[in-house]
């Protein structure tokens, strides 16, 4: 575990990704102190675009761009980590569970994968916003991690599947080990390459498919949400008009989660299969090969 | 002309580390003659694999080549441009290691593996690729009619022979064996090898041998070269090794090999 | 159904840890073991010779409890347990027998250090009762089997060689407090060098603690150094069993001369142009092995050898 740690401050693109992350959250946690007062107040005039008053211009309805993408963030942010956490703590038990004892709990649980899997979240979801009128972050939460645990579980499930006739578990098992220590104790910690993939890969989906459902006019209009922002920002023609700002603004701010998140996953990866690792030793390689091949090219 | 077809000289192979290196080869210098069994010995971690992939510079990262050279009659290796090198690999220098058996397409017929890697290196047409892959596989010993068969239906250590027939087929003039037999039973192993004496008199290629079953590097090579740590601790003739091993290192190695009693090991085969 | 001829050994029915009588098992339409019986006894070591695909590994993981024979009978300390019991049951005959496996690598996890691998069965099964006392044990196992405790406890299995590996493989077996230890080509994996090593130190410590040994080979010179008895395999069936210095020093079945003759020797170098013959007579003699047959010969006391069965034309 210790290797992991130390390997993921050497990789240059995970503190990046990480950095950016951090940065984002912090900007959400500091909210009242970097745009203090109500980010839905009218504070200047309609369609601004960004002065040294309002850094990133002013809405339609004369918001404060910079105010609502700042406390934009907070639910933007928490509801898309909590579903993404949530989406992979349900995938991973279940592909965990049938993986590990296969027969017919894994028919079972296969069964139920394939079903859910079928269900296509984002029309599930706006079908209940046209019943319920607007849906909240919660039941937003709750649906879309309800509906896309199943990529998840399959590929635990099939990693389990590997490692489950790995020696080392065999031995455990014969050395006495419970059931349920062998599956979160001794093959879990191998599966954390896996679930970091899967983790950020969910909470990416969670946070684009929660915009998408609140530009689609399914969320709250009297929360101030980053998806909220680019509804607002459609529906005042904003891109007509040219208030470029109105739309940018909220979605670079997904953008740069995507971002964030992608470096980070790169680490995952890294750490999961060595020979892609690229420590300064690498690099060296990489440079000496390339010095030397250019070398014998010109001897000829 | 000399007598060596591949030269070894001061070879030195780093492994890069994050900060220096380690020397896994130091200074080693060997020659392996015409149509000569060549054997290297030694523990795990000696460095005699990482010559083998040396002398074809498909070294993977870390392993660094930082000096020395090789030479292929006469023409270094170290200092080919790729474009050559492309030529010389499988054309002059075959190669077949431990996994090579597991390196079989699943999903391609014996014989469109060999119509693969020959059209490849000699650009030869479906029907001569066929008619070489007969050759090889009647020097092997399998029947011709399972040519059209796929890799899994064939036993682990036959899988191995096919191998050797494909790296065959190209007749290159050296063959790099690295631990080929290792995973396999020890009658499969006696037959692989048995086959490899017969082939290496008919068709007159020589092999350095790469394995750290120093009983068996005596029945099957020539000259034997000794590795500890990086380092070519003793070269020579099979029986002076066996008989009369000059260095410490490799009178230990001997020692250490489980063998059966004495009065047992003249049985078996009816010779 | 014929029961087989047992050596002395294991005719004697007294303190026999583990008996199998006539075990058979199939997969589907391939029968793997057409008739196996055998005895283990404390301090004793039985080889189970033989190439891929006879048997013995599955052989090996019926005695440790893996798999279940098709049919047959185990016992253990005289009681049947052929199917598997109920949970204490398990737990006890989990302590009883152990396993250690062939893959030094494998058989360990990565991200957990030696002194995981070790103090969890030793808490397990009641050895230790705390960290404190667990340390200690750990200590004590890790120079038993020949390892330096300061230095490898912290380690994990990516920073040990081979060898040290598979002793603490063998550290974590006994760390349960087994009677009975099946080893399933636990040299196979590492280099010849250090084969030797391993090989004492199994001798030892089953002299020590009294263990009953199941060795599983493919190799007979390694099965010589540490077994009393050997029991050669071919395609599922036991083709000849005894001493070991008398199967060894006196082959009469076709298949175990073979395997002997293949065990390299350096006094006898490969002499080109026998490629041929030496495959013929292999495949011949396995072709001639392979039909099962009842017909057993007692060649002396504690040497019997199967005779070779009808070999369909």
């Amino acid at each position: 575990m210790n290797a992991g740690v130390s390997l993921f401050w050497r990789q240059k693109k995970a503190v990046a990704g990480l950095v950016i992350i951090l940065t984002l959250c912090l900007m959400a946690l500091l909210a009242p102190v970097l745009a203090p007062g109500d980010p839905s107040e009218r504070v200047g005039r309609s369609h601004q675009p960004p002065t040294v008053e309002h850094v990133f211009g002013t809405t339609k309805m004369g918001r404060d761009v910079f105010s609502q993408f700042v406390w934009g963030a907070r639910p933007s942010l928490a509801v898309g980590f909590a579903t993404g956490l949530a989406i992979t703590a349900l995938g991973t038990i279940v592909g965990l569970v049938a993986g590990y004892f296969g027969g017919r709990t894994d028919a079972t649980l296969d069964l139920a994968t394939n079903a859910v899997l079928v269900i296509p979240n984002i029309p599930l979801l706006i079908l209940l916003a046209s019943f319920a009128g607007t849906v909240g972050p919660m039941a937003i939460m709750a649906i879309i991690a309800l509906t896309s645990w199943p990529w998840g579980a399959r590929m635990t499930r099939s990693q389990t599947m590997a490692l489950r006739q790995r020696e080392f578990v065999v031995a455990a098992r014969m050395v006495g080990e419970p059931h349920w220590r062998v599956i979160f104790v001794e093959i879990l910690p191998n599966l954390v390459p896996l679930i970091g993939i899967n983790v950020v890969g969910s909470i990416i989906y969670a946070i684009v498919a929660q915009t998408t459902l609140e530009y689609l006019g399914f969320g709250d209009p009297l929360r101030v949400t980053w998806g909220t922002m680019l509804y607002n920002a459609q529906n005042s023609s904003a891109i007509i008009v040219g208030a470029w700002w109105d739309i940018a603004v909220p979605a670079a701010g997904i953008a740069l989660v995507g971002l964030g998140l992608a470096l980070i996953n790169f680490t995952f990866d890294e750490i999961a299969n060595p020979q892609l690792r690229s420590g300064p030793a690498l690099s060296r390689w990489l440079r000496l090969t390339r010095l030397r091949r250019r070398e014998l090219e010109a001897a000829r | 002309m000399s007598d060596a077809l591949l030269e070894i000289r001061n070879l030195n192979v780093d492994y890069l580390l994050d900060d220096g290196a380690f020397r896994a080869v130091n200074d080693v210098s060997f020659e392996v003659r015409r149509g000569e069994l060549f054997g290297l010995a030694g523990e795990s971690g000696c460095g005699k694999s990482t010559i083998a992939y040396a002398i074809t510079r498909l070294s993977k990262p870390p392993a660094w080549v930082a000096g020395g050279e090789i030479l292929l009659d006469g023409q270094n290796l170290l200092k080919m441009p790729e474009a050559s090198l492309q030529n010389v690999r499988w054309r002059r220098i075959g190669m077949v290691f431990q996994s090579a058996m597991n390196s079989l397409n699943p999903l391609m017929r014996v014989e469109a593996q060999f119509f693969d890697v020959l059209r490849k290196h000699t650009g030869a047409t479906r029907p001569q690729a066929r008619a070489r892959a007969e050759e090889m596989f009647r020097l092997v010993g399998i029947p011709i009619n399972r040519l059209d068969d796929y890799p899994h239906q064939f036993s682990g250590g036959m899988r191995q022979r096919i191998v050797i027939a494909i790296c065959l087929a190209l007749k290159p003039e050296l063959i790099i064996m690295d631990e080929p037999t290792t995973a396999l039973d020890v009658v499969v192993q006696r037959e692989i090898l048995e086959q490899l004496v017969d082939l290496q008199r008919n068709l007159g290629f020589s092999v350095l041998f790469i394995t750290h079953d120093l009983h068996l590097m005596a029945q099957l090579c020539h000259r034997i070269g000794v590795m500890l740590k990086g380092q070519l601790v003793e070269v020579g003739d099979t029986q002076q090794i066996s008989r009369a091993p000059e260095h410490d290192y490799t009178r230990k190695l001997w020692g250490a090999i489980p063998q059966l009693p004495s009065s047992v090991r003249s049985l078996g085969v009816v010779e | 159904m014929n029961v087989m001829p047992l050596t002395t050994t294991m005719a004697d029915e007294d303190d026999a840890i583990v008996r199998l009588k006539d075990i058979r098992r199939s997969f589907g339409t391939v029968e793997a073991l057409r008739g196996i019986s055998l005895a283990l006894k404390p301090g004793r070591a039985l080889a189970l010779v033989g190439e891929s695909g006879c048997g013995k590994t599955t052989c090996a993981r019926i005695v440790a409890r893996l798999d279940a024979p098709t049919s047959g009978t185990m016992a253990f300390r005289g009681a049947d347990v052929t199917q598997a019991g109920g949970r204490a049951d398990e737990k006890t005959r989990r302590r009883a027998i152990q396993m250690v496996f062939q893959d030094p690598f494998a058989s360990l996890n990565p991200v957990f250090s030696v002194y995981h691998h070790l103090a969890r069965p030793l808490l397990l099964h009641g050895h230790a009762k705390n960290g404190g006392e667990a340390k200690a044990a750990v200590a004590r196992l890790l120079a038993d089997v020949g390892l330096d405790a300061d230095v490898t406890a912290r380690k994990f299995p990516h920073e040990l060689s081979g060898g040290q590996r598979q002793r603490v493989n063998i550290a974590r077996a006994l760390a349960v407090g087994p009677d009975v230890l099946v080893a399933d080509e636990p040299t196979s994996m590492l280099d010849v060098s250090i084969r030797l090593d391993i090989l004492e130190l199994l001798a030892r410590i089953k002299r020590e603690r009294n263990l009953a040994m199941l060795y599983i080979t493919h190799d007979i010179a390694t099965a010589a150094h540490i077994a009393e008895e050997v029991v050669v395999m071919f395609a599922g069936q036991m083709v000849e069993w005894g001493e070991t210095s008398a199967v060894i020093c006196n082959p009469r079945h076709p298949y175990t001369q073979l395997l002997l003759s293949a065990v390299p020797d350096p006094d006898r170098p490969f002499v080109p142009g026998q490629s041929a013959r030496f495959l013929a007579h292999a495949d011949d003699v396995r072709r001639k092995s392979r039909p099962a047959s009842d017909n057993v010969e007692e060649v002396t006391v504690n040497h019997f050898v199967r005779a070779l069965g009808q070999t369909p034309a």
